[in-house]
């Protein structure tokens, strides 16, 4: 506990020594990888509830759901990353995210394992992600951070709730 | 006094623009060769009222001009002066002026001056043409001032303008002791009288008039100059002010001799504010003189061209609605509250035995909730004639343009439609109708010769067809050459030579970016842009649009757009484990089938043979690649007979469910597009259920 406190306390001084370059991301895992959205874009957090199906979409849409009136589609972010499939549980949430720029915001959901931590990174630590070729896609990540030792991915949420280029490929 | 007039500015706004409506629709009627002084009064009461209104406002340009105006059309309702075409035309310029001058206004830009001189020259130089006696230095010396001073003194201005054009009048100079107000006297009363005696013109000296913090609502600060004008005694004026004259100063005059005096009267009230009370419309108006300079309207030079289109900035749009239905509205909320103060009561002490009481309740809580909505959707319905008011004089401009005889003819124009509907449509139904005027009618002397009559027809039609609204633009020109259009599109590349279309689909060509016949551009249509963005325009509303056309006879534009975009009867299907939603107004039928009863195409394709039609068959649970544990149901299941766009088709699923009014939501707000639904609705137990877009349904399966 004691260990834990010590840590918080350093999280905060960092975070006020930076606070010009602070950034803060919420982080949340999939599998045994941990990644991290931009805490601005984070509308709410709600635990997974099935939704409406989608016909003929990819398969990670996983379909829409009723938010308080608005339609809001989901995307399975194991899928989104070829990873494994995994069971829905009752642990398993839906971090709702927003994206687009100021004439259109859209809403959408991401289906994750588990949301982690609030973690404050100073921008300059942020490191660009290396380039794996084309065997892993790395266009959804910003770069990569390493919090106590462990490697959190940063994502950018815009890339990652594009959906155009699949409008595109209708046409 | 000082109330924030700019409340009132978009009610102002409204009247003034419907105003116009009525003066143009009235002066295209005068057009027509049919003098009627019924007509002449509406033009002049529509004139008058922006003058009226514009004067409280202190849009003084806009109160000066239709003066102008005015003075025109008095002499013509007296049959003074003979209604003439040019008159008539040049009126119908000054309704485009007052209009662009308006919404200049309206948008917090500068009014274009040199248009609005422009017009008001025009105008005076058919005023001077007649028997109207006027002053032969009026123009120049009119032009002078407004050019110098165009909105900050524009008294002298109307000063002239009144002794120039009336003879006989009074001239008041009015000025209420400070407690003219605690004796119980309303100058605004005097003034409404006044107005029954003749036309009168109130000038506010506000210079008294304290700071807000100072201001005694109970002192009167106001004097006034008034002016009335008509064949008055010094009696019936005296008879007015019997009433206030020991408490305030007057000095009464008649008018030809006071014009140098009531100058330098003006002279030195800095602020003074016109205004003119209507006789339609007197009382309050006249009492609501705002301390505030003019300052909303300022001299300019902007390069506004005559026909620039409006930019309209962001504003509150509003809607004029029937009182009738705010009525049966308001009745409805009073039967939706009684019931739920009933179904309260149940509630309270609930025993099984109110089990009947409470489903009674439900059941007239659902009636009212479906009577409710519907009214409220009925408020947002508008008659389609917002829309097709407006192409008279389309029609009128572009044809004199043009030197072809045309006549307009509108049906249907009660039709009635959503206001998001009857916003969107306008552009491309002007646009089509430019198109029939340019393109599609024929120049006389062609007409004649093709063994038509001389005078074209267009004919406007709306009419409401299912669930949807039809407006249908009718030409008997030369209609579409198929030929032509083909070898237009061959040329330009679009489609190969040796392709085989359909009339249908060669119709639909001109509907391609980039393309047009017209042999040259003018100024009107043929630079084929536009077509394409017609279609745009009309499919983004959810309707589409149609040709019929025939060489030689005339060309057909039929467009189908949904009545409402808001709300949609519905036939909820259960395909596998999912509910999708069917637009009521597609189907047609529905059938309960067995697997046997229809018939392999190809050994893809499946028909049913609906009495001696075979229809295509779409199985919603391959086309929308439904996984369902149990799969034995696929056997047996029900057809529904959809139509669309004109098709009929027949769409397999595994249930009906019930029929719901369904509250249509946007799928691409979050989301996108997808192929074969137009949308979703959050059914009642919260989820969410998506609507079938028949005609796409149709078009994804065939590919």
């Amino acid at each position: 506990m004691a260990k834990e406190a010590e840590k918080k306390d350093i999280d905060q001084y960092h975070y006020s020594r930076n606070l010009d370059n602070a950034v803060q991301y919420l982080s949340f895992a999939l599998g045994k990888e941990e990644y991290g959205v931009d805490i601005l874009r984070v509308q709410e957090i709600r635990s997974w509830e099935p939704v409406s199906r989608i016909p003929n979409v990819p398969c990670y849409e996983k379909g829409v759901v009723n938010l308080r009136g608005s339609i809001v589609p989901i995307l399975d972010l194991r899928e989104r990353f070829n990873l494994s499939q995994a069971e829905y549980t009752p642990l398993t949430v839906v971090v709702v995210l927003q994206t687009g720029d100021a004439n259109k915001t859209r809403i959408m959901g991401i289906v994750v394992d588990s949301v982690s931590d609030v973690i404050s990174v100073d921008k300059t630590e942020i490191q660009s992600a290396p380039d794996f070729g084309a065997k892993v896609s790395n266009e959804f990540i910003n770069g990569l951070v390493s919090v106590n030792d462990r490697m959190v991915m940063l994502l950018d949420v815009d890339k990652l709730l594009k959906l155009e280029e699949l409008d595109q490929d209708e046409n | 006094m000082s109330i924030d007039m700019s409340q009132f500015h978009q009610v102002f706004f409204e009247e003034c623009f419907e105003g116009l409506e009525a003066m143009e629709s009235g002066l295209l009627t005068l057009d027509m060769g049919d003098i009627d002084s019924e007509v002449i009064n509406t033009i002049f009461r529509g004139a008058h009222s922006i003058k009226g209104g514009s004067g409280t406002f202190g849009f003084t340009v806009v109160a000066e001009y239709t003066h102008i105006m005015e003075t025109l059309l008095d002499e013509m309702r007296d049959g003074r002066r003979k209604v003439t075409q040019p008159a008539v035309d040049v009126l119908l310029g000054s309704v485009d002026c007052l209009r662009e001058m308006l919404t200049a206004i309206q948008n917090e830009r500068d009014v274009n001056s040199s248009s609005v001189e422009k017009h008001k020259a025009a105008l005076e130089v058919v005023l001077n043409g007649g028997s109207a006696p006027v002053e032969s230095t009026f123009p120049s010396e009119q032009q002078i001032t407004s050019e110098e001073i165009p909105a900050n003194d524009p008294l002298n201005k109307d000063e002239e303008e009144f002794t120039a054009f009336e003879e006989q009048g009074w001239k008041i100079a009015f000025c209420p002791y400070l407690d003219l107000l605690k004796t119980g006297n309303d100058p605004v009363r005097l003034f409404r009288e006044l107005n029954e005696l003749g036309e009168l013109t109130t000038i506010a000296n506000i210079q008294d008039v304290p700071g807000f913090y100072e201001l005694d609502p109970e002192e009167c600060n106001i004097s006034w100059d008034l002016k009335v004008v008509g064949d008055i005694s010094d009696d019936e004026i005296k008879e007015i002010f019997n009433w206030v004259e020991g408490d305030c100063e007057m000095d009464i005059q008649p008018l030809a001799k006071t014009i140098k005096v009531s100058s330098a009267v003006k002279e030195t009230g800095p602020e003074p504010i016109i205004t003119a009370v209507s006789p339609n419309n007197p009382g309050p108006k006249s009492a609501e003189v705002k301390p505030k300079p003019i300052t909303e309207i300022k001299k300019t030079d902007s390069q506004d061209s005559d026909n620039e289109v409006a930019k309209t900035t962001a504003k509150a749009s509003s809607i004029r609605v029937d009182t009738d239905k705010i009525d049966t509205l308001i009745n409805m909320v009073g039967e939706v509250v009684i019931t739920q103060s009933m179904l309260g009561l149940v509630g309270e002490n609930f025993t099984m035995d109110k089990v009947g009481q409470l489903k009674r309740g439900l059941a007239q809580l659902e009636r009212h909730t479906r009577d409710l909505q519907q009214s409220v959707m009925n408020i947002r319905m508008l008659p389609i004639s917002f829309v097709f008011s407006r192409f008279p004089r389309l029609v009128h401009d572009i044809s004199s343009k043009l030197d072809k005889k045309i006549v307009l003819k509108l049906v249907g124009e009660n039709t009635e439609v959503d206001k998001a509907v009857v916003e969107l449509i306008n552009d491309p139904l002007v646009h089509l109708i430019r198109n029939s005027l340019d393109h599609g009618i024929e120049m006389p002397a062609d007409r004649v010769a093709a063994g038509k009559s001389e005078t074209g027809t267009i004919e406007l039609k709306a009419y409401h067809r299912g669930g949807h609204i039809v407006i249908e633009i009718i030409d008997d020109g030369r209609g579409l050459d198929k030929d032509k259009l083909l070898a237009k599109a061959i040329e330009k590349g679009l489609i190969e030579e040796n392709n085989l279309l359909t009339e249908k689909q060669i119709f639909e060509l001109i509907f391609m970016p980039g393309f047009s016949t017209a042999e040259q551009l003018t100024d009107i249509s043929g630079r084929g842009v536009g077509m394409d963005v017609v279609r745009r325009n009309i499919q983004s509303l959810g309707g589409n649009i149609e040709i019929i056309s025939e060489l030689g006879k005339g060309t057909t534009i039929a467009i189908h757009l949904p009545l409402t975009l808001a709300i949609l009867d519905g036939q909820s299907v259960a395909v596998g484990d999912e509910t999708y939603i069917v637009p009521l107004v597609s189907i047609i039928e529905s059938i309960n089938i067995t697997e046997r009863m229809l018939n392999k195409v190809a050994g893809k394709g499946e028909t049913f043979r609906l009495r001696n039609e075979y229809l295509p068959v779409i199985r919603m649970r391959n086309i929308f690649n439904v996984h369902s544990d149990n799969p034995t149901k696929s056997k047996e299941g029900v057809l529904v007979v959809v139509e669309g766009q004109g098709e009929l088709c027949c769409l397999l699923v595994d249930e009906l469910l019930g029929q719901q009014q369904v509250v249509i939501k946007s799928l691409e707000a979050n989301y996108r597009r997808v192929e074969g639904v137009s949308g979703a609705t959050i059914l009642g137990d919260g989820s969410v259920a998506l609507i079938l877009d028949v005609p796409g349904l149709v078009r994804f399966s065939t590919r």
